[in-house]
């Protein structure tokens, strides 16, 4: 094989785009050892819902694989790399040489060590498969318990309200969603989730899960309390999938470490996605950033430099957009700064469950957070990838209308006459 | 590809472009008055005009080349024609998750919350050849329709 890639989710779908994009010929193979065409991974908590039918759970077209010439090998794993003879070996007993390789495993569930893990009825969130595991039983559940509050936490729960499964949360911090919100805007988001019926339990954790016989009956807390529940969905986060890399030799640090290209510390593999540590441009360091648009680009990026192109990848930030029950929230960068080089600036209205935050520093835009009204909110990621000097209009930034009339001249022009390129 | 380009100094902001656009999308393409008072949802325009008196000018998605909401669309509902260019949303199967919102750079991706959520936009009225409807009914020629071509398009 020309091209070799590893995982079928959003980091190596952007990578067969972005090879076909530059060479339409050469032999591609794609492994993937969950057994479905290339389906969207922040939609199970919507097909668990109801929301979202199976067929349109992919995230490509039906003959995708088929436009772009790609030899699809699903349900298969990887078992080791070869990265001196260029080969991987795979759990048919087959090697497959390669001349280029895409890591893009993605992540995998992070799961504590505690008493309980094995009886029936504890899920991770992650897969396809993770939600048809729960769906089997749903009528069997009445009362659930879900560890962490962060974005698959809380969709998991909104989608169990919607099945008529009693929640409660657990939450190690001290507020809901602590990656994206601050505690006035996690607040707001916690009370629109109570008044669905969903209980919280923060500043704690789950100390051990209860069974009997062999199905989940409670868990007891970490302040000593028992809560009775008929499953658990264990929602702490992911970790990079790296142990193929980490086996193989590759440099590995919390995720695979790659260059500015993609490249790993063999030139030949590269990394993308969940699994890789990308350049963070607001942190200024190397930091796995497990959001899908971060991994399409990179996939996309790494794609064209595989096939023979030398682009930058010129590094990411944090971001997300989420909803629940209807609350639209989009964050990103820093937005809980803890240091006096950041200046915050604030607007709220609480009537309405608004609430926007707007981090500085160095007069540069680094971070936002608009909760409910959070239309146009792209200008200001847009501010941020391309660090603007804000100076001149930083006044503005809050208004309810801001846009385009309130930038300079120059770069309104450019911007809206031109179009760029990322 | 052709793109609809603004011209600020001689944009009155009256906003006819954002009435012809929404009826345009609308379930009455050809009249006015029953888009807005027959449909039952208000009809939603894919064109806006940004006004910061005297200043006004109108803003549309710009098709861009290499799109950051086709990229970052959880679901695969936004798309690039290869042929065309136009950027469309496939509202079958847009959740209305606001992704492409936190990523266009232009502020250029609507909500359409009145029925199913999602995402609405700019689609040059579907062609490529001739005019948008925005271009067409603008009294004062403050769009124009055409192709700048710029270093490395």
């Amino acid at each position: 094989m020309k091209y070799l890639v590893i995982g079928n989710s959003a980091a190596g779908i952007g990578t067969i785009e972005g090879i076909r994009q530059v060479d339409p010929e050469g032999s591609i193979m794609l492994i993937s050892d969950e057994p479905y065409h290339t389906y969207s991974r922040p939609l199970i908590s919507y097909y668990l819902a109801g929301k979202v039918k199976p067929e349109k759970m992919y995230y490509r077209e039906p003959d995708f694989y088929e436009k772009l010439n790609v030899n699809l090998r699903l349900g298969v794993k990887v078992e080791e790399i070869h990265p001196d003879e260029k080969t991987v070996s795979l759990s048919t007993g087959e090697i497959v040489k390669y001349e280029t390789l895409m890591l893009a495993t993605g992540g995998k569930p992070i799961i504590p060590e505690m008493p309980g893990l094995q009886f029936k009825g504890v899920f991770s969130f992650l897969k396809w498969d993770d939600v048809k595991d729960i769906e089997a039983n749903i009528n069997k559940y009445n009362k659930i318990v879900i560890i962490g509050a962060g974005l698959i936490g809380l969709k998991a729960a909104e989608a169990m309200v919607g099945l008529e499964v009693k929640v409660t949360v657990v939450e190690l911090a001290n507020r809901v969603l602590s990656a994206i919100l601050d505690e006035e805007a996690a607040e707001i988001v916690q009370r629109t989730l109570e008044d669905k019926g969903v209980e919280f339990s923060l500043n704690n954790t789950v100390k051990e899960i209860q069974g009997s016989g062999d199905k989940v009956s409670g868990v007891l807390l970490q302040d000593n309390t028992e809560l009775e529940c008929d499953a658990v969905i264990i929602a702490i986060g992911v970790s990079p999938n790296k142990d193929l890399a980490t086996e193989a030799g590759l440099a590995v640090n919390r995720g695979i470490v790659v260059d500015d290209y993609l490249r790993t510390n063999y030139p030949d593999i590269y990394a993308a996605g969940d699994v890789s540590e990308g350049y963070d441009i607001l942190y200024k360091q190397r930091r796995v950033l497990p959001i899908l648009p971060n991994a399409y680009r990179q996939g996309y990026t790494a794609g064209h430099n595989m096939a023979g192109q030398e682009e930058r990848y010129h590094g990411g930030f944090g971001m997300n957009a989420i909803s629940f029950f209807g609350l639209p929230m989009i964050t990103a960068g820093i937005i809980k700064p803890d240091s006096s080089e950041f200046t915050e600036m604030i607007e709220r209205d609480s009537t309405k469950r608004n609430y926007r935050k707007i981090v500085l520093r160095d007069n540069k835009l680094v971070g936002f957070i608009a909760l409910n009204e959070v239309d146009r909110a792209g200008i200001l990621t847009g501010l941020m990838e391309k660090e603007i000097d804000i100076n001149t209009f930083k006044d503005k930034l809050l208004y309810k209308d801001f846009g385009y009339a309130h930038l300079p001249k120059e770069y309104r022009q450019e911007q809206l006459l031109g179009v760029i390129k990322l | 590809m052709k793109r609809v380009y603004a011209r600020e100094e001689v944009c009155a902001g009256c906003k006819l472009c954002e009435v012809y656009c929404a009826t345009a999308h609308s379930e009455y393409p050809n009249s006015i008055l029953k888009a807005f008072l027959k449909q039952e949802t208000r009809p939603i325009a894919r064109i806006l005009v940004e006004v910061d008196q005297p200043l006004s000018f109108a803003l549309q998605c710009r098709h861009c080349e290499e799109a950051n909401c086709t990229q970052a669309c959880i679901t695969g509902a936004m798309t690039k024609n290869p042929e065309t260019g136009i950027v469309t949303n496939d509202e079958s199967r847009c959740v209305g998750c606001w992704t492409c919102v936190l990523v266009c750079p232009y502020g250029a991706i609507k909500r359409d919350e009145t029925g199913h959520k999602v995402a609405s936009k700019c689609d040059l009225c579907s062609n490529n050849d001739t005019n948008p409807i925005c271009v067409e009914k603008c009294p004062n020629n403050a769009l124009i329709f055409a192709e700048i071509s710029r270093g490395g398009e």
